[in-house]
């Protein structure tokens, strides 16, 4: 018993030695650390925001109107004022409650959509990698097509048409999209891999297809894929955003893209007022460079001939 | 130079066909998803606007007229899919007796010159610094200036427009901030207007260049470390050519041809950006067009306008996948 157990935690010891003291570990990698810990710094302040500040204040009339950040003065020499730490806009919104409020709206978006996206383009990826033939024709087809089309030109087209839209639905449109370049990619790894030696292993060891799919292929792509979905939330996020300086979203609370679009509305530019749309420009632009840092580690984690480039 | 074969062109141009069929049919459809029959939604959404709309009763007898509500769907499926190919886009009714075509017809130059040399400049400074990250004879001091250059990489070009606009159109007055040639100015091939339009299309490009080369730079790096590792790069140096031929004939020769296929997949987000940024600077291309055409809540302009941008990428995807198989003539062997 005490032999066995010193054996396990021999066995146990050294994996997980290996995993944590040896510094090759493809997991400690800068790229994805940084950029993972960016963005839980993000949601930690978000947290934090929601505790301790009133978000009741993001709603339009509940402060002074275009208050400066503290320590700044605006155009008529008014002083920031600690109530108003990032200052207002100019139909009385807080800023650092519009900031609390708005960026989960704009990264949740981008979650939705590309998760819906992602799940699509897992299913029809590994169709057409495996079943060949009509089937993965026509994917192939509608994925050029959909990819080809520039997505933000049909989303303007169904929101000038449709009336109020909310994110959920703004979501599930962008996702109309967000397939394409997942099963595309998908579809190629999962084709290379169909050849490689295990896999022709498993079939000749008669596993059927299904289980050759999700326990022989599926584990050796979660690395891509985990990088796909990152990219693919980027993207989300871009048509989101892209939406929202046009006007399109929420408007009583609004997300980043909304208010940077009413920034523009209201000539903010010329009046100076850079902490109205510059705050959240900088923060929606730290977002895309964390998840871009998260793309990057993951890629070279899951390829190690990028990771020897370093 | 290889030949085309047949199925590789085949199927490029079925994509391309499709595409565009794709684009008519949704835009077809769209409109009468909404509640209501087409016209009443713009006429209420017309009268929301609650000021004084011109000739508003021949802008709906136009409608009517163009969508022929009374047929059966078919025959206005039918006659919407031949009116948008032969290019008749119908009237705009912000600017009622223009027709959108006319409108389109004259932004569509200014787009295709902003993205074309936009994407010529990321696509050659991109790959370049990739070459320039995975090659051994790199000096150390680019090897660290250029992933710096590289931080904004994947910022939206539109937001990335809002700062540089601030820093260098409003802080430091040296661009200007808007428009795509000097005010007043008349259109005319003379080397000032010229000039006036590089100068006023400097900021714009630079905010799609800026964020876009770096993603390139990290693909065509990639590429390289790949080829590295193949034989004939071993047969290359072992030769004694010179390692300058050797980057540019062996290496970026056979990395850049992933690159052109990436471009082509890239086309659309590209345009999604540069319709973005042209507003921004209120640039008078086809995303000014199209944000006019939102703010007067005028449906056939934003519908021909986005109509046309995409038959334009699909356009310049083809074209892209056309000129392929010049620089790769295994994709001509390959028959696909």
């Amino acid at each position: 018993m005490a032999e066995q157990s010193k054996d396990a935690a021999v066995a146990g010891g050294t994996k997980k030695a290996g995993l944590l003291n040896r510094f090759d570990n493809p997991w400690l990698n800068w790229k994805f650390l940084s950029g993972a810990s960016i963005m839980g710094f993000i949601f930690f302040l978000i947290f934090l925001g929601n505790q301790f500040w009133d978000t009741e204040l993001a709603l339009a009339g509940s402060s002074p109107l275009n208050m400066p950040p503290l320590g700044f003065t605006n155009w008529r020499d008014q002083e920031g004022i600690p109530e108003h730490p990032l200052g207002t806009e100019n139909s009385g919104r807080d800023m650092l409650a519009l900031l609390i409020v708005g960026t989960p709206r704009t990264i949740g978006v981008g979650f939705i959509a590309a998760t819906v996206g992602m799940g699509v383009g897992i299913f029809l990826g590994f169709l057409a990698g495996f079943v060949g033939g009509l089937v993965d024709d026509v994917i192939r087809l509608a994925t050029d097509v959909t990819i080809t089309i520039p997505s933000l030109l049909v989303l303007i087209v169904i929101q000038s048409v449709l009336p109020y839209i909310d994110l959920v639905t703004m979501a599930l449109l962008i996702s109309m999209f967000a397939w394409a370049t997942p099963t595309r990619y998908i579809r190629a790894q999962v084709l290379s891999m169909r050849e490689s030696g295990y896999v022709q292993m498993a079939r000749l060891s008669g596993v059927p297809t299904r289980d050759i799919m999700y326990r022989e292929i599926m584990p050796n792509l979660l690395p891509y894929l985990a990088a796909s979905y990152i990219g693919n939330m980027t993207g989300a996020i871009l048509s989101a955003v892209g939406l929202e300086l046009l006007g399109f979203g929420p408007q009583r609370i609004p997300s980043l893209g909304v208010s940077i679009f009413f920034s523009i509305e209201a000539a903010a530019l010329l009046r100076n007022m850079w902490w109205w749309w510059g705050i959240p420009t900088v923060i929606l632009a730290i977002v895309f460079i964390a998840l871009l840092l998260i793309n990057l580690g993951l890629d070279e984690i899951a390829n190690p001939r990028l990771r020897k480039a370093n | 130079m290889g030949v085309f074969s047949f199925n590789y062109l085949l199927r490029r141009l079925l994509v391309f066909f499709l595409t565009i069929w794709v684009a008519a049919t949704l835009i077809f459809i769209i409109p009468r998803l909404a509640p209501g029959d087409p016209i009443g939604a713009m006429i209420a959404r017309m009268s929301r606007q609650e000021g004084f709309v011109e000739n508003a009763d021949l802008i709906i007898e136009a409608w009517r007229k163009r969508f022929g509500l009374d047929d059966p769907l078919y025959v206005q499926y039918f006659r919407f899919i031949g009116n948008t190919l032969r290019l008749d886009l119908g009237y705009s009714l912000a600017n009622f007796p223009a027709k959108v075509s006319e409108l389109v017809g004259r932004a569509l130059p200014w787009t295709i010159g902003l993205v074309g040399i936009a994407t010529a400049i990321f696509f050659t400074v991109g790959n370049l610094c990739g070459a320039l990250l995975a090659w051994r004879r790199t000096p150390r001091l680019l090897k660290i200036m250029i992933p710096i250059s590289m931080t904004f990489t994947s910022v939206p070009p539109a937001l990335f427009s809002l700062l540089l606009v601030y820093i260098f159109g409003f802080l430091l007055p040296i661009f200007p901030q808007v428009g795509a040639y000097g005010r007043g100015m008349v259109p005319e091939f003379t080397l000032e207007f010229f000039g006036s339009v590089l100068y006023h299309g400097f900021l714009p490009a630079m905010s799609i260049v800026l964020v876009t080369f770096g993603f390139w730079a990290l693909g065509m790096r990639g590429m390289m470390v790949t080829i590295e590792g193949e034989d004939y790069m071993i047969l290359a140096q072992a030769k004694g050519l010179k390692p300058f031929y050797v980057l540019y004939r062996y290496m970026i020769r056979n990395a850049i041809l992933p690159q052109m296929t990436a471009l082509a997949v890239s086309i659309g987000t590209l345009v999604n950006g540069s319709v973005l940024v042209e507003i921004m600077f209120t640039y008078n291309g086809m995303g000014s067009l199209i944000y006019s055409g939102i703010a007067n809540q005028d449906f056939g302009l934003i519908q021909g306008t986005s109509f046309i941008l995409i038959v334009t990428s699909a356009l310049a995807v083809l074209i892209i996948d056309l000129t392929y198989p010049l620089i790769d003539p295994r994709i001509s062997l390959e028959g696909r």
